[in-house]
């Protein structure tokens, strides 16, 4: 469905205003990876790592400075508008509805757009409205609309033309818990029950948990890590993070299967494996130690990216 | 052409959910399109002729100049905004679309007010072409509806190659407008009242000649004041596909050369 082979894109900036100085920056530098047909891969890395404008190339909006892209078949750059009615596309940071049109004419505009037949369009939006519950707000002007109602619109225009590709640039971003669970519900039923491949990039470690089996992590430019979220997950970065303040400053402590990250007075950074019962630590250092206060920190989505990186020899992206 | 008519036809139904100020802004377009005419009229207040045209004539080079010119604004005024689309990344959602990001910005927010400029123009013709005081031969005839649609064409593909120059400089906005509204303005005057380089400038750099004065000449019947060949006359449709092509080559490049914005 996707395929990526040694993509780089290079952005000239200019910066100063006397000295007009011109730096390059590296968005994209050197990446490939294939998603076959019905995948769901969960594309991650921290802010400006070059997410966006991986997916930029893919739909044809830049043109990669090297490397080939190939999406449904085709050359993204040079077939833009034929690939266009192959995929659809959800930026959550902007809408790709009219702002001042209600939801319903919105859907109606792109349905001349796609040249969708009028009995499928009704059909798809019936069935959309339903799984997205757009029903109370069809005929509110989008300007209008909350943040997460916005973002269901923006869902349903994506998937009016029944594309088999999806490619989503952090849909669930700003969402309350709410929202964020009926979005991932549907995108989970699109791919099981529609066979629909989807592409995600997201900050919510809790979107790839809930449905991606796939991950890539891209850092700095570069692929970092590609595979199995198992693999990922059993890997040394993820693991948790006890933080124990003891009653007064001690050495590092000594408990079997743990290791000491960091030492700051009496405050100690403790790494717990994962399969290893955290309340059995808690125990084992309380039997030990007199203990003020205690908590687990679950590795967030930066800390993985910076671990991986470091390590990323150890991993090496396929 | 099919999309464009109904993209802007949900745009009307939108604009129409206020018909109000819809009529008022309406009215106000079509009062400043008439400004041009005023300025016409005082001249003729003073002289019966301007550089050699009597006023028949000139109001024939206004209302071709100006009908040709208001259509084209009609279907493509809306590309003025591609600047501020391309400054903010937000055509990046007119790319994902199958459809041409040229026709998506020229609909947007279509309007009836912009077809309210039809109507002075539309008014003066209906006006003056019975009074002009030439043989009406079939060639004659036929060349005013030729040098209106090459008008449309090279206008149109003027406000195509001034949006192509707003992907690369995007400040410069105001100068493109004048280049637009400005080679409006200068058509509906006899170019003999420029200087000679200067409608050369616009005969073969800007072609702005060929949208009235050329075939005008043919049609009124008039030697060209510049002494320039009388093929040029009839050149107005070649030059109007030719700067198309220029302006879709132009079009193009400027896609190409679209980076989007961070985030
Ligand atoms: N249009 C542009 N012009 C110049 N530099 C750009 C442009 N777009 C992106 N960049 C740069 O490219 C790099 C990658 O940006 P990108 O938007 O792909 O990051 P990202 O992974 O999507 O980050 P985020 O998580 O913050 O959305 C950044 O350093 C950014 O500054
Ligand atoms: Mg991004």
């Amino acid at each position: 469905m996707i395929e990526v082979r040694d993509v780089r894109k290079t952005f000239t900036v200019r910066s100063g205003r006397l000295r007009r100085r011109r730096t390059m920056v590296r968005a994209v530098d050197g990446v490939s990876f294939t998603v076959r047909e019905g995948e769901f891969v969960g594309y991650l890395g921290s802010n400006g790592a070059g997410k966006s404008t991986t997916i930029k190339m893919l739909t044809g909006i830049l043109t990669p400075t090297s490397g080939s892209v190939r999406v449904a078949g085709l050359d993204p750059a040079r077939r833009r508008t034929a690939l266009a009615r192959r995929i659809g596309v959800v930026f959550g940071q902007r809408t790709t509805l009219w702002w001042d049109l209600p939801l319903r004419d919105s859907l109606t505009l792109i349905r001349h757009l796609y040249r969708v037949d009028p009995v499928e369009h009704r059909r798809r939006l019936e069935e959309l409205t339903e799984l997205l519950d757009l029903g109370p707000f069809l005929g509110t002007p989008v300007r209008q609309l909350s943040l997460g109602q916005r973002m269901r619109g923006d869902l349903a225009a994506a998937l009016l033309h029944a594309p088999p590709l999806l490619v989503l640039d952090e849909p669930t971003i700003g969402l309350d818990v709410v929202s964020k669970a009926t979005v991932r519900g549907f995108l989970e039923r699109l791919n099981a029950e529609h066979g629909t491949t989807i592409l995600l990039t997201t900050h919510d470690l809790g979107d790839i948990e809930r449905l991606c089996r796939r991950v890539m992590i891209i850092d700095r430019g570069r692929l970092a890590y590609d595979g199995d979220l198992e693999r990922l997950r059993t890997s040394v970065a993820a693991d948790r993070m006890l933080v124990v303040d003891l009653a007064r400053p001690a050495p590092p402590v000594q408990l079997d299967g743990i290791g000491v990250e960091r030492v700051d007075g009496p405050r100690q950074w403790l790494r717990v494996p994962r399969g290893m019962n955290a309340a059995a630590v808690v125990a084992a250092l309380a039997r030990r130690y007199e203990i003020a206060d205690i908590a687990l920190r679950e590795p967030d989505i930066e800390e993985v990216v910076t671990r991986l990186y470091r390590t990323s020899g150890a991993f090496g992206a396929e | 052409m099919r999309t464009y008519g109904l993209l802007a036809w949900t745009w009307l139904r939108a604009a129409a959910q206020y018909p109000a100020s819809m009529l008022l802004l309406g009215l106000a377009t079509a009062m400043v399109a008439a400004l041009d005419l005023a300025g016409i009229a005082l001249l003729f207040a003073h002289t019966p002729r301007i550089a050699g045209f009597t006023a028949e004539e000139v109001l024939f080079l206004y209302g071709t100049s100006a009908m040709s010119f208001a259509i084209a604004d009609t279907l493509l005024g809306g590309t003025e905004r591609l600047g501020e689309h391309v400054r903010r990344g937000t055509l990046d959602t007119m790319l994902v679309r199958p459809v041409s990001p040229l026709i998506q910005i020229a609909a947007e927010e279509f309007t009836p007010r912009r077809m309210a400029k039809l109507l002075p123009p539309a008014a003066v013709l209906a006006v003056v072409l019975p009074r002009l005081p030439v043989e009406w031969t079939p060639g004659r005839i036929a060349m005013v509806p030729v040098m209106l649609v090459s008008g449309v064409v090279i206008f149109a593909a003027i406000w195509v190659l001034t949006a192509s120059v707003q992907f690369v400089v995007i400040e410069v906005h105001p100068a493109t407008k004048s280049i637009t509204y400005g080679g409006a303005f200068l058509t509906q005057y006899p170019m003999t009242l420029y200087a000679r380089e200067f409608v050369r400038g616009m005969t073969f750099v800007i072609p702005l000649a060929f949208v009235n004065w050329q075939p005008g000449l043919y049609v009124l019947d008039r030697p060209d004041p510049l002494g320039l060949p009388e093929a040029l006359r009839l050149a107005s449709p070649a030059v109007a596909v030719l700067l198309s092509a220029v302006a879709a080559t132009a079009w193009r490049a400027g896609l190409r050369h679209y980076r989007s914005t961070g985030s």
